[in-house]
């Protein structure tokens, strides 16, 4: 049943500094921007922090702009947001596409680019594309900013680099060189939660991520390499599958995500593909 | 009497709740309050099978009364068909998530955060309905001699299909209030439960016997109902008691109102299914001799399980004709929440298995799946498996030749399968098949039912028209508009003149439970000779001159079985149903290669339902109804751990969205029965028999053989070459 509200406490920052401070002073406190992934946990009765730092009303995150050549993705940017930017349709068309399949038109005005990324769900929608795009996450504290490669922000099943002060700020990508391609298999035609996710950069240097595989996550390096270096698909396809580590849950079964993931991979990797 | 209307059968009225629910002003049992309410909150067990060692409340008990089983001054259980059921366990518990107590407070807030300990000594569950000892229904069916049957058959075809548990994700979670008091005459004694149900009734009968109370100290009203579909038969008497038994110890208005969560956990699904099929059939595509056998899971308790199995059991053999039958069925005990009332009620899983069947006959024998249909539809004058001679008003042959003509089926067939040709390496199109069902399905109560309910239904006078008086509840389909329908036309008044009363034990007559798509056929029936009757009364008079040189008039009739009208329960022979609707379905599918996502891309059917009283609704029924049976067939999935359902969520247990379901072509055909109002039979159950083996049938047209639903891509992947 659902959790009890009255035991939580809300802080609600006017500026990002003002969130910083709170984070440092009055932590630990749990960041939330739409909340789509919070009322979930809240509904099921599952919800575990009682602490929220509420950070909606920060403008400044939600800027989406291009910034000494890389595009630069505020945090707060909404789904509908990314859909919405011409820059991120002609820069990073998988990021567009991958933010069109992310639950209705309710979630895409509330769920935001930072919280998909900071829930850690190794089914969230953009992570593979973040993966295969070499983005940089820009973490800030009270004390400065650092810059983390998206591919090592995670470290586990739901755990992240980001310390308990930190926020995540933006997401800095640089020109993506090649045909991206993203595609999501859900448990239905909408509004699903992904039973493997996977964007591709295909070209001279290809880029492989893929979702709701592994703990985390994936990034398929070797295969990658092998591409690089003239393998075929069909054995790109093996090394693949030894690449990811699925598991059966409610949504689906290890042995499906193991076939699916080899043939989104043929699939997306073909010349205009559709 | 003077005013002539036009008529209001056939036509598209406003809907007499439709402005209230449009504008937001209706109320449903959470838009409530009381003074002085308190909040329930219901603690269940977290094992399937086992015994309550100990039970202890933590932290700070100011403000909380709890209830248990000591609490309850009548029969501890919920009365339906077996009294197996205790509406709180006293120590025996049979599957995770049985109610053990109740918690009641002012404040919700306070009861979300309180915490029961129970300690249990648990014990082996069983969670397989095949060997699981206990069965809490059989029922056998024998028309001719099978062994003769299969002599005569030159092929005999196997085969053995399963279908899964079905959710009914009404859109309003179960929920009621109970109020100390009956009200009725200004009452102090006794109780009144108001709720969110399907058969006021039901709830009545099961507290009078948990509470040791009268008839006329229980009380109970239905509220606006935000859907059903079977979930709301049986489960409001179990609610209902738990809230009235905490209104009682409190002196205080209760309300329990559930979250969809444990709405999913808790309450009664579809029963999950496995049947087997063998038949006999000459060269030529004739049947002689089937051969059915079929388990139904139970769950924990009886509930509705033995007549679930009834209507499963009598459909079994699907709408064809056949000398020799042969159908075993049982219905048995599994330590999961009991399963219960689901639209179609036993019939869905049955004719799924039936009529996959039949395209593994057509194919055994070489012939299309039209023809080999075409050949053994049950015709008026054919006997179905318990013996009933089939009237004029049945169509099973002029169904299927309707959706066949209407999709230009057989072309479509093979343009379909050399469209798709052997699979290449990276090729991407998708495969495609279209297939089809022929189902029926019987109006109201199995049997001798109806004539064991005995239904009443009133009518009394107005100034202006007259006020229905029933039992039956609008739980979104349209029962008081159609109700009123009928009225109008048969007392000759205009629509907007006929009231419809509030479902209110203390004001109502019995007029049965709002289930087996009988409230049309059946009350509607006894409604419109109620208005015949006061028609005559009436005379020349209008209504205001009657009242004011009469006085009050109400009519009130009881059902009566029509004649020659014959059922034997013993033997199961007879005439099971006043009437059956027939139904043909056919569906286009697409199967992406690389991920064995379905799409469902055409969808036909064609449903003869005597007649249309609202052509809207019953659009309404057939296309709700079809895209419920399509989730059935490909998407909902109830995952079971541990006896406990892991998916209860809306997050996770996949129903189709509009994107899922296709365009939709509903044909609707009209053969009167003679007893019907107007001709009218059932249509809230038909439209979901259908589905499930079309779409299978297409599936395995486009080249996957699956004996199983839901067809997840998972299943789906494992028979792809």
């Amino acid at each position: 049943m659902q959790s009890s509200i009255s035991r939580l406490t809300l802080f609600q920052p006017s500026s990002l500094d003002e969130a910083l401070t709170m984070l440092r002073d009055e932590g630990p406190l749990a960041p939330m921007a739409g909340c789509t992934d919070l009322f979930v946990a809240l509904n099921f009765g599952t919800l575990a922090e009682t602490r929220f730092l509420d950070l909606w009303q920060l403008d400044a995150l939600k800027t989406i702009e291009e910034r000494d050549g890389a595009l630069s993705i505020g945090a707060l940017a909404t789904h509908t947001d990314l859909i919405r930017s011409s820059l991120v349709r002609r820069r990073l068309p998988m990021l567009a596409a991958a933010a069109r399949e992310i639950g209705g038109v309710q979630i895409q005005n509330r769920g935001t680019l930072g919280g998909n990324v900071a829930n850690a769900s190794p089914a969230g929608d953009t992570l593979p594309v973040l993966a295969a795009a070499d983005a940089t996450v820009v973490l800030r504290n009270a004390g400065g900013t650092r810059r983390v490669p998206f591919t090592a922000f995670y470290t586990g099943y739901r755990q992240t680099v980001r310390r308990p002060d930190e926020l995540i700020v933006s997401f800095d990508i640089a020109p993506v060189r090649g045909r991206q391609a993203f595609r999501k298999v859900g448990t239905r035609a909408a509004q699903a939660i992904s039973k493997v996710v996977m964007a591709v950069v295909a070209g001279e240097a290809p880029r492989i991520a893929i979702g709701s595989v592994a703990p985390t996550v994936v990034r398929a390096r070797r295969t990658e390499a092998a591409l690089a270096a003239g393998a075929s698909i069909a054995e790109a396809q093996r090394l693949l599958v030894e690449e990811i580590a699925p598991i059966d849950d409610i949504r689906s079964t290890a042995a499906y995500r193991r076939r699916v993931t080899a043939s989104l991979l043929a699939h997306l990797l073909a010349p205009r593909s559709s | 009497m003077a005013s002539r209307a036009a008529k209001a059968v056939g036509r598209n009225v406003l809907r007499k709740e439709g402005h209230a629910k449009v504008t937001g002003a209706a109320r449903y049992i959470d838009d409530l309050t009381f003074p002085g309410l308190l909040h329930a909150r219901t603690i269940r067990s977290t094992i399937p099978a086992g015994q309550i060692a100990k039970v202890r409340f933590k932290g700070d008990r100011a403000g909380f009364t709890l209830v248990d089983h000591h609490d309850i001054p009548g029969r501890n259980i919920v009365a339906l068909i077996d009294d197996d059921q205790p509406c709180l366990a006293e120590r025996a518990i049979r599957h995770v998530a049985e109610p053990i107590l109740l918690l009641v407070h002012e404040d919700r807030e306070k009861l979300r955060a309180a915490e029961v300990q129970i300690d249990y000594r648990p014990s082996t569950p069983n969670y397989d309905p095949e060997t699981s000892a206990i069965a809490f229904k059989s029922i056998a069916i024998d028309k001719g001699n099978v062994d003769e049957g299969f002599a005569a058959a030159d092929v005999i075809v196997d085969g053995e299909y399963r279908t899964g548990l079905q959710e009914q994700l009404y859109i309003e979670t179960n929920g009621v209030i109970a109020v100390p008091g009956h009200g009725v005459a200004g009452g102090d004694d006794g109780i009144t439960v108001y709720g969110s149900m399907q058969c006021p009734y039901y709830v009545h009968r099961a507290l009078m016997i948990l509470l040791g109370l009268p008839a006329e100290q229980v009380r109970v009203i239905q509220t606006e109902t935000g859907g059903g579909f079977g979930g709301k038969e049986e489960y409001p008497s179990m609610i209902a008691g738990h809230a009235a038994l905490a209104a009682l110890k409190t002196g205080r208005p209760v309300k329990l109102v559930y979250d969809r969560v444990e709405d999913m956990l808790a309450t009664t699904k579809r029963h999950p299914s496995i049947i087997r099929h063998r038949t006999g059939v000459t060269r030529d595509g004739r049947l002689t001799a089937m051969d059915i056998d079929a388990v139904l899971d139970g769950g924990a308790y009886a509930t509705l399980s033995a007549v679930v199995l009834s209507r499963g059991m009598i459909h079994a053999a699907g709408p064809y004709r056949c000398d020799h039958v042969r159908i075993r069925g049982r219905a048995t005990m599994t330590n999961t929440p009991p399963n219960g009332a689901f639209r179609g009620f036993g019939a869905p899983q049955t004719q799924f298995a039936a009529d996959v069947h039949m395209d593994r006959i057509a194919e055994r024998l070489g012939l299309d799946p039209v023809r080999v249909r075409e050949i053994n539809a049950l015709r008026p004058g054919d006997t179905t498996a318990t013996g009933q001679r089939l009237g004029a008003d049945s169509s099973a042959l002029r169904v299927l030749r309707e959706a066949v003509k209407r999709t230009d089926f057989k072309k479509r067939r093979r343009a379909l399968a050399s469209s798709n040709g052997p699979a290449e390496a990276g090729r991407h199109t998708p495969a495609r098949g279209i297939g089809l069902s022929l189902f029926f399905h019987g109006s109201g109560f199995t049997g001798a039912g109806e004539v064991k309910l005995a239904s009443k239904a009133s009518l009394a006078l107005t100034g202006r028209g007259a006020r229905i008086h029933v039992a039956s509840t609008e739980i979104g389909q349209g029962t008081r508009t159609m109700l009123a329908q009928i009225v109008a036309d048969a007392l000759g008044v205009p629509y907007e003149h006929i009231d419809v009363n509030a479902a209110d034990t203390g004001e109502v007559p019995d007029s049965g439970p709002t289930v087996a798509s009988r409230t049309c056929m059946i009350v509607g029936r006894i409604l419109q000779r109620c208005a015949e009757e006061m028609r005559g009364r009436l005379g020349s008079l209008t209504p205001r001159q009657y009242l004011r040189k009469f006085g009050p008039l109400t009519i009130t009739k009881q059902y009566e079985r029509p004649a020659g009208m014959v059922w034997d329960d013993t033997l199961y022979k007879g005439d099971a149903y006043g009437s059956y609707g027939w139904g043909c379905d056919v569906v286009e599918v697409e199967v992406d290669r690389d991920t064995f996502e379905v799409k469902a891309t055409a969808f036909t059917t064609v449903h003869e339902i005597g007649k249309a009283i609202h052509p809207t609704l019953a659009l309404g029924q057939i296309e709700g109804g079809s895209a419920q049976g399509l989730g059935y067939a490909l998407l909902e999935d109830v995952v079971m751990r541990d006896g406990r359902m892991t998916n209860a969520t809306l997050t996770n247990y996949i129903i189709p969205t509009s994107l899922d379901t296709p365009p939709m072509k509903v044909v609707l055909l009209e053969n009167p029965y003679p007893h019907g109002p107007s001709g009218a039979k059932g249509v809230g159950e038909m439209p979901i028999d259908g589905p499930a083996p079309a779409v299978i049938n297409a599936l395995r047209h486009a080249g996957f053989d699956l004996r199983e639903i839901p067809a997840t891509p998972e299943k789906i992947m494992a028979v792809a070459s």
